[in-house]
């Protein structure tokens, strides 16, 4: 079965392309890339000139499968990545049982291979149970799959516990992916502290907090050797850190997302809204001006959501009781060409550079070029779809998005996961 | 002179003219408080709910007392019978109470924005009686009342607000209340209890040193050490805190001739004050606050629930 991809204008930085051609697709994989190809046999389809893209990957996603279904499944989870453009996501291993263990692997990669609608690459707990007391059996994890370690939603609150982890996982060849929140300095902290804990009365989570831990897990970066990938970093502070560390040479990435570039804690009003309740918070304009930088400058590597679902009834409450997250999955490409891409901030080499390439390599997962013999997975994106972020919009099971209301320009229309469409003129292919 | 608020939720929503005229009203109302029968039907037939989710005495009498002179109807609602433990959320618990067609909701929770949510739910008045660390807007009232028929005036006076001010929702609503007014505001207090942002309140001062800034206060305000609401261990004992930050005998000779002492109650005598300060004929208004109480909440529920003219003076 072959598949030829007409009037497409392909944009991949790591092949240098940026003109308007065909993509020949035959048993998964690119077969040919160029101009009046021929294809004895299959099915045709004319883009109409619209962006085409290696698949998008957002490394940072909770699909709350196993134990927290009521929130988001992988099959909605995977239905959300595909409307939002993307072909991959990692799984983050905070779900009920934790997925520190082989089994935990296994069970999201079958559940993603029977019901998924992207490719599901899953990360382990560095610590078992999220405890931060006994390593997870890392290396029976890598051989199951697992992309990655990460005890995310909490820090590793030991250094001489986050060294073993560092030490331990270093074997592997697998990035520790890094929440950065000491505990005993941000205790119950609701929001970012400063001018809106002030105002709202609520208990601040300090910036310090966070870069207390970038600061110290850089350094033992240094001692270990083993990569480090900051999460969702959001200070101007922290992002100074991680570049100069990378000035000095260590193997250390980040990622931002897109609620931390374009929000902030001006935006969390006395209408106390819990979509806004994120972890960590939302933080000052500065803050946020100075992460855009970053990601124009290249000092941010990736683009994340850190999709977390959570229930109407479960936002539906105080302030101070919701559980922190939004979702993003769905939003985040529109986000980005919106406020960054139409704006001039940054072109799409860079935006495919933060939500293809750089995942794939911080997740060591092979590379995919829009060129001969690589996988098939694409994204169409067209860039003047014009629509706005509405409650009843999402296919994922959750709607806390702090975006509600939003107009945005750009959307997926098409997105291609091993030659097979999972999204087809903005719906999903059942 | 129009009044157009729906709730009292937020203080920094009342203008220098909102505030004065519940003033004038709660002075008004003296009069009924000082009559045999104590007791005006100025809102008969008014159905208001003390939502009191934490336990509170104070506030929760002055508001039951207010509510009965001027005959409302009214049903309290919390404690150990709260819904929230049963599993019930808030909003359900607001939309059950609005099916018993109510008027007004008076809340007291520990979690700040749940006035302004209810508010949003339910569609009737709403009075926050504290929430959280955020506001405590009647309490700020009570306040300027006292501050007011002792100093006539607010303009330039000179206010200390002294203690824990990063834990106080009496400072949320205080302090913007005071800027509103035209006073000049210092906020006293070692920096393990002052918010992250003081300015943003509307501090104008801001000191860890008492005894420095005494001289220049007409109006020391003393608040109570919550012990119940301090996080970790923010001064290593009472002792060390009454040495600091207590107004004590010793410090009199400091203070100006005229300053007056307030506090919101109740008092921990040997921490934040001494027995002479807490009960000194000339300076200590602390007793005058708790009557200022019924008066302004009076002031708050006839102007809030559009009571008629005549009630006052029937």
């Amino acid at each position: 079965m072959a598949l030829l991809l007409k009037n497409a204008h392909v944009i991949d930085p790591q092949v240098g392309l940026d003109e308007t051609c065909e993509i020949l697709i035959r048993d998964g994989k690119i077969v040919e890339v160029g101009h009046d190809l021929e294809m004895p046999k299959g099915v045709e389809r004319d883009l109409g000139g619209k962006i085409v893209v290696p698949g998008l990957v957002d490394m940072h996603v909770h699909l709350r499968e196993p134990g927290y279904e009521q929130k988001e499944d992988i099959a909605s989870g995977t239905r959300a990545a595909a409307k939002g453009g993307f072909t991959g996501v990692c799984s983050m291993p905070n779900t009920s049982p934790v997925c520190d263990n082989a089994v935990g692997i296994e069970y999201v990669k079958s559940r993603a291979a029977a019901v998924g609608k992207c490719r599901v690459y899953p990360s382990g707990a560095c610590t078992q149970g999220l405890k931060g007391e006994i390593l997870s059996e890392m290396g029976d994890m890598a051989a199951h799959g697992c992309v990655a370690f990460t005890d995310d939603g909490r820090g590793v609150q030991g250094a001489g516990m986050m060294r073993r982890v560092m030490d331990y996982a270093s074997q592997f060849g697998k990035a520790v992916m890094v929440h950065c929140q000491d505990d005993d300095l941000v205790g119950a902290g609701q929001v970012n502290e400063g001018v809106v804990s002030t105002r709202l009365g609520m208990l601040g989570w300090p910036a310090e907090g966070e870069e207390l831990e970038i600061q110290r897990d850089i350094a033992l970066c240094r001692l270990t050797g083993c990569p480090l990938h900051i999460q969702h970093i959001t200070t101007k502070r922290g992002l100074d850190m991680v570049r100069a560390a990378k000035a000095e040479g260590l193997p250390v990435t980040c990622e931002v997302t897109p609620h931390h570039l374009f929000l902030c804690e001006d935006d969390i009003t006395d209408e106390y809204n819990t979509f806004l309740k994120v972890n960590p918070p939302l933080r000052t304009a500065e803050d946020a001006k100075a992460l855009i930088e970053g990601v124009a400058d290249g000092s941010i590597d990736a683009i994340v959501t850190d999709h977390a679902p959570h229930t109407e009834f479960e936002k539906n409450c105080e302030f101070e009781l919701a559980p922190f997250g939004m979702i993003g999955l769905e939003t985040s490409l529109a986000l980005i060409n919106t406020h960054l891409v139409s704006t001039g901030k940054i072109d799409w080499n860079r935006l495919v550079q933060m939500m293809a390439v750089a995942p794939r390599e911080i997740l060591r997962l092979d590379p995919v070029t829009i060129a001969e013999g690589s996988v098939a997975d694409l994204t169409v994106i067209d860039p003047d779809l014009a629509w706005t972020v509405t409650t009843d919009g999402f296919a994922s099971k959750s709607a806390n998005s702090g975006f509600i209301g939003a107009e945005l320009v750009g959307r997926a229309t098409d997105v291609y996961v091993g030659g097979y469409a999972t999204l087809e003129d903005g719906s999903i292919v059942e | 002179m129009g009044f157009n608020h729906k709730h009292l939720i937020d203080i920094t929503e009342y203008s220098a003219d909102d505030i004065m005229l519940i003033l004038e009203t709660a002075r008004r109302f003296k009069e009924v408080n000082e009559r045999r029968i104590k007791q005006v039907p100025t809102l008969k037939g008014m159905t208001i709910v003390n939502m009191f989710n934490e336990p509170s005495t104070r506030t929760r009498s002055s508001f039951e007392i207010a509510e009965k002179r001027l005959s409302a109807n009214s049903l309290n609602f919390g404690g150990s019978s709260t819904s929230a433990v049963k599993g019930e959320s808030l909003t359900d618990t607001v939309e059950t109470l609005c099916s018993y067609k109510i008027d007004m909701i008076i809340v007291r929770d520990k979690h700040a924005g749940v006035p302004r949510k209810i508010a949003d739910v339910s569609g009737v008045h709403v009075i926050d009686a504290g929430d959280g660390k955020h506001q405590h807007p009647t309490q700020a009232l009570l306040d300027l009342y006292s501050i007011w028929e002792t100093k006539g005036d607010f303009n330039g006076l000179k206010v200390g607000v002294v203690g824990d001010i990063g834990h106080s929702r009496v400072c949320g609503s205080l302090i913007p209340a005071l800027k509103i007014m035209g006073c000049e505001v210092t906020v006293i207090a070692p920096p393990t209890l002052m918010p992250a942002r003081p300015d943003v309140l509307g501090a104008d001062h801001v000191t860890s040193n008492l005894d420095e800034a005494l001289p220049d206060l007409d109006v020391v305000y003393m608040l109570r050490i919550q012990r119940e609401r301090l996080e970790g261990a923010p001064f290593p004992s009472l002792r060390e805190y009454n040495l600091l930050y207590g107004l004590t005998q010793e410090r009199e000779h400091l203070m100006k001739d005229d300053a007056i002492i307030c506090h919101p109650g109740p008092i921990n005598r040997g921490v934040e004050l001494d027995s002479y300060m807490a009960d000194h004929p000339n300076r200590s208004v602390i007793l005058d606050q708790v009557y200022a109480g019924i008066l302004t909440r009076m002031a708050a529920l006839y102007l809030l629930l559009g009571g008629s003219e005549d009630g006052i003076v029937a």
